[in-house]
C-alpha cells in the first residue's frame, strides 16, 4: 500500500487552512507513489468538511469523533486509523496538539519522523523531507527508513492546489481509549484574535513602539489586514504584552506569507523565529538594523508616521 | 522521588554554523545547554528542594556533553548519566527516545522532565516520545507545576491561552518559558562539579535499535528573494509603495 494519511485541524469548528495545505501536500505524494488521501478530521460532524477536503484531493475524509483536544486521546484514536487504513506517509501539522500527539503515534506505529517540515518531495517511492536547523541557519533533507514515515509539516509550507480527490465520507469508529491527564480548567482570553501559528500575515512589534500603551496602532493594522499580532521579547520582557505573542526562539515559530516588523532589531534570536517568512517588512528608524539584511521591503522611517499611513492606505484600497 | 531532568547540549544561536554533508562541522562551534532545559534543570531541583530525593541530569551525545553536565551538576544536580553516542544523527527522535527511555526504566524515575524543545532541532518530539515509550501520561508546554510525589497539577500553555491539568505520577514534562527563572551556578558549585562523577551508558547497554531517520543532505538555507529599501519623501509615501508592492508585486495582500 502507498496510501497517505493526513490529519486535519479544526479551530472553533471550522477547518484550518493547514487541513488542505496537508491535503493538497498528501495528494502529490500519494500520486507520486500510487496511493489514495484519507483525509481524518477529529469531529463528529464531517460532512461539513468535505466539500473542501475533496477539492484539495482527499479520496477518503473520514470523521472520528474523540471529543475535546487530549494527546492521548488523539494519540490512540489517530492510531486505530493508521491501523485500520494502512499508509505509508502520516501527515500532521506541526501545530500545538500536532507536535504533541504525533510523538506517541510514532512510537504507537513503531515509525520514524521528521518533525517541523516545510518541504516535502518524493525519491525513489519514498518522501524527502525538508526542514530548517540550528535556527534557520542550515536546511537538512531527511528520508524515514520504517514502514510508515511520519512529518509534522510547517502551517503555511504548503501549497494548496485544487485537484479533486474521490471525496467519499466516513465516519471511524475509533475511540479515545485510555487516557491519564484530566483537563481542568482552560483559559482563553489572554490569546490573539488570529492565531500566530497560522496567520498568513503577522505584524509584529518590538521596543521601537516605546511602551504597551501604543500596541493599538499595531493592532488596528492587523485588524485591517486580518493578521495577527506578533511581538520580540524585548517588549514581552518588560512587561507590555503576554509571552504568547513572541516571536523568536523562546516564542513562536512563524512561516506566514507577510511579516511586517515595526521596530524590530532583527537580532538573531527573533530571526531564528520568523526568518522563514515568505515576504518580510521591516519599518525601522535604524538603517543599519540587522532585519534589513532579510527584509524583502525596507521602510528607513519612524514606525509613529509610517504604521497609521499604512493602515489607512490598506483601508482605503481593501475597502 | 526521582527525578530525571534531560539536558541536550546544542550550538549556541549566535555561533557561526557550517554547513557540512551530512552534519555540521563542529570546528569552532560554542556549545550551550539547549535554553528550554534550563527550566528543566531548575524545576527538577526546585522540587527536589521542596520534597526531598534525587535529580539526575543526563545528557545524549558525544564526549563534549560532559560539559552540559558539570552545569548541571554546578546548578544542583545530585548525579549525572552520560549516554555516549559518538556516530549520532542528532535528527532521529526515535532512537534518542528509546535509549533515554530504557535509561529510565532502569531508574524508575517518578518525574522526567525536559524542554518544550531544543533549539537546534526544534522538534518537540524526545520528551513525549518518551512518555509514550514508558507508557505514562505527559504534560506538555507547562508554566506551572505542582507535584507531592503522586499528584501533579500543572498550568500548560495551549494555542489561545493556558490549560491547567491534573494526573498522577509517574509522568514526563516538558518546561516552556516562564516556568521559573533557572538559576545561575555558583561559584563553589562550579569548583565542586568539576570533580563528580559522570555514569556513562554506551548505546549497545541501553539495547538501542537502529535508527528511523537517513539524513540525505545538508545545506545552506535557500536564498531570500532580494530585498530593497524604498525610497519615499514622507510617510505617506512609503505607505503608498508599501501597499503597492505588496498587493501588486509580492500579491500577499
Ligand atoms: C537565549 C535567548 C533567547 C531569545 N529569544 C528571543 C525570542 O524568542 N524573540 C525575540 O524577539 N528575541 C529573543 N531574544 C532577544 C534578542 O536577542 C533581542 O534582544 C530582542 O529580539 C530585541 O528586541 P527588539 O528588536 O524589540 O528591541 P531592540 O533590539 O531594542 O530594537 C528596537 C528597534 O526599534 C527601532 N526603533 C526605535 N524607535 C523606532 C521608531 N520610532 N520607529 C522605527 N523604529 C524604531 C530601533 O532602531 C531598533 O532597531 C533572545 C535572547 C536570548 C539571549
Amino acid at each position: 500500500m502507498a496510501d497517505v494519511l493526513i490529519v486535519g485541524e479544526l479551530k472553533d469548528g471550522e477547518l484550518k487552512k493547514i487541513s488542505k495545505e496537508l491535503t493538497s501536500a498528501g495528494r502529490k505524494i500519494a500520486d507520486a507513489i500510487g496511493g489514495k488521501v484519507h483525509a481524518v478530521i477529529i469531529t463528529d460532524n464531517v460532512d461539513k468538511f468535505a466539500g473542501d477536503l475533496k477539492a484539495a484531493g482527499a479520496d477518503t475524509i473520514v470523521g472520528a469523533n474523540l471529543g475535546d483536544f487530549n494527546p492521548e486521546a488523539y494519540a490512540n484514536g489517530i492510531y486505530s486509523i493508521i491501523q485500520e487504513k494502512k499508509p505509508s506517509v502520516v501527515l500532521i501539522p506541526h501545530s500545538s496538539q500536532g507536535k504533541e500527539y504525533s510523538a506517541r503515534v510514532a512510537i504507537k506505529a513503531n515509525a520514524g519522523i521528521v518533525a517541523d517540515a516545510v518541504g516535502l518531495s518524493v525519491d525513489g517511492g519514498k518522501v524527502v523531507a525538508k526542514k530548517p536547523i540550528y535556527s534557520g541557519k542550515a536546511y537538512a533533507n531527511f528520508k524515514v527508513t520504517s514502514d510508515i514515515q511520519i512529518f509534522t509539516v510547517r502551517a503555511n509550507s504548503q501549497e494548496v492546489t485544487p485537484k479533486d480527490g474521490a471525496g467519499a465520507v466516513e465516519k471511524s469508529g475509533a475511540t479515545a481509549g485510555e487516557v491519564r491527564t484530566k483537563s481542568l480548567s482552560k483559559d482563553l482570553s489572554g490569546g490573539n484574535k488570529v492565531q500566530l501559528a497560522d496567520a498568513s500575515i503577522i505584524v509584529s512589534g518590538g521596543r521601537g513602539i516605546k511602551g504597551p500603551e501604543n500596541w493599538p496602532l499595531l493592532q488596528d493594522l492587523a485588524d485591517t489586514l486580518g493578521a495577527a499580532l506578533g511581538a520580540s521579547r524585548a517588549t514581552v520582557d518588560a512587561g507590555w504584552i503576554s509571552h504568547s505573542h513572541q516571536v523568536g526562539q523562546t516564542g513562536k515559530t512563524v512561516s506566514p506569507n507577510c511579516y511586517i516588523a515595526c521596530g524590530i532589531s532583527g537580532a538573531i534570536q527573533h530571526l531564528a523565529g520568523m526568518g522563514s517568512s515568505k515576504y518580510i517588512v521591516a519599518i525601522n528608524k535604524d538603517g543599519d538594523a540587522p532585519i534589513f539584511k532579510v527584509a524583502t521591503y525596507g521602510v528607513v522611517a519612524d514606525l509613529f508616521e509610517v504604521v497609521p499611513a499604512l493602515t489607512s492606505e490598506f483601508k482605503k484600497v481593501l475597502g | 522521588m526521582k527525578i530525571v531532568v534531560l539536558v541536550k547540549q546544542v550550538p549556541d544561536t549566535e555561533t557561526s554554523i557550517k554547513v557540512g554533508d551530512k552534519a555540521i562541522n563542529e570546528a569552532g562551534v560554542k556549545w550551550i545547554i539547549s535554553p528550554y532545559d534550563e527550566f528543566a534543570i531548575e524545576e527538577g531541583i526546585r522540587i527536589r528542594e521542596k520534597t526531598g530525593g534525587e535529580v539526575i541530569a543526563v545528557s545524549l551525545g558525544p564526549d563534549r556533553v560532559v560539559e552540559a553536565l558539570r552545569t548541571a551538576y554546578a546548578m544542583g544536580v545530585d548525579r549525572a548519566v552520560h549516554v555516549k553516542v559518538d556516530d549520532y544523527v542528532t535528527f532521529d527522535s526515535t532512537y534518542t527516545s528509546e535509549l533515554l527511555a530504557n535509561l529510565i526504566k532502569a531508574e524508575n524515575a517518578d518525574l522526567v522532565i525536559g524542554g518544550r524543545q531544543s533549539i537546534d532541532t526544534d522538534s518537540s518530539q524526545v520528551v513525549i516520545q518518551i512518555a509514550e515509550r514508558l507508557n505514562i501520561p505527559h504534560i506538555a508546554m507547562a508554566l506551572k507545576l505542582e507535584f507531592d510525589g503522586k499528584k501533579v497539577t500543572a498550568t500548560r500553555e495551549v494555542e489561545g491561552g493556558t490549560e491547567t491539568v491534573e494526573t498522577q505520577a509517574p509522568v514526563a514534562v516538558t518546561a516552556q518559558k516562564g516556568l521559573n527563572e533557572p538559576r545561575y551556578p555558583s561559584l563553589k558549585g562550579i569548583m565542586s562539579a568539576k570533580k563528580k562523577p559522570v555514569d556513562v551508558k554506551k548505546p549497545d547497554e541501553l539495547g538501542a535499535t537502529a535508527s528511523k531517520i537517513e539524513v540525505v543532505g545538508l545545506e545552506p538555507p535557500p536564498p531570500r528573494i532580494s530585498g530593497r529599501k524604498l525610497e519615499a519623501a514622507d510617510a505617506q509615501g512609503f505607505a503608498s509603495q508599501l501597499v503597492k508592492a505588496l498587493r501588486e508585486e509580492a500579491k500577499v495582500i
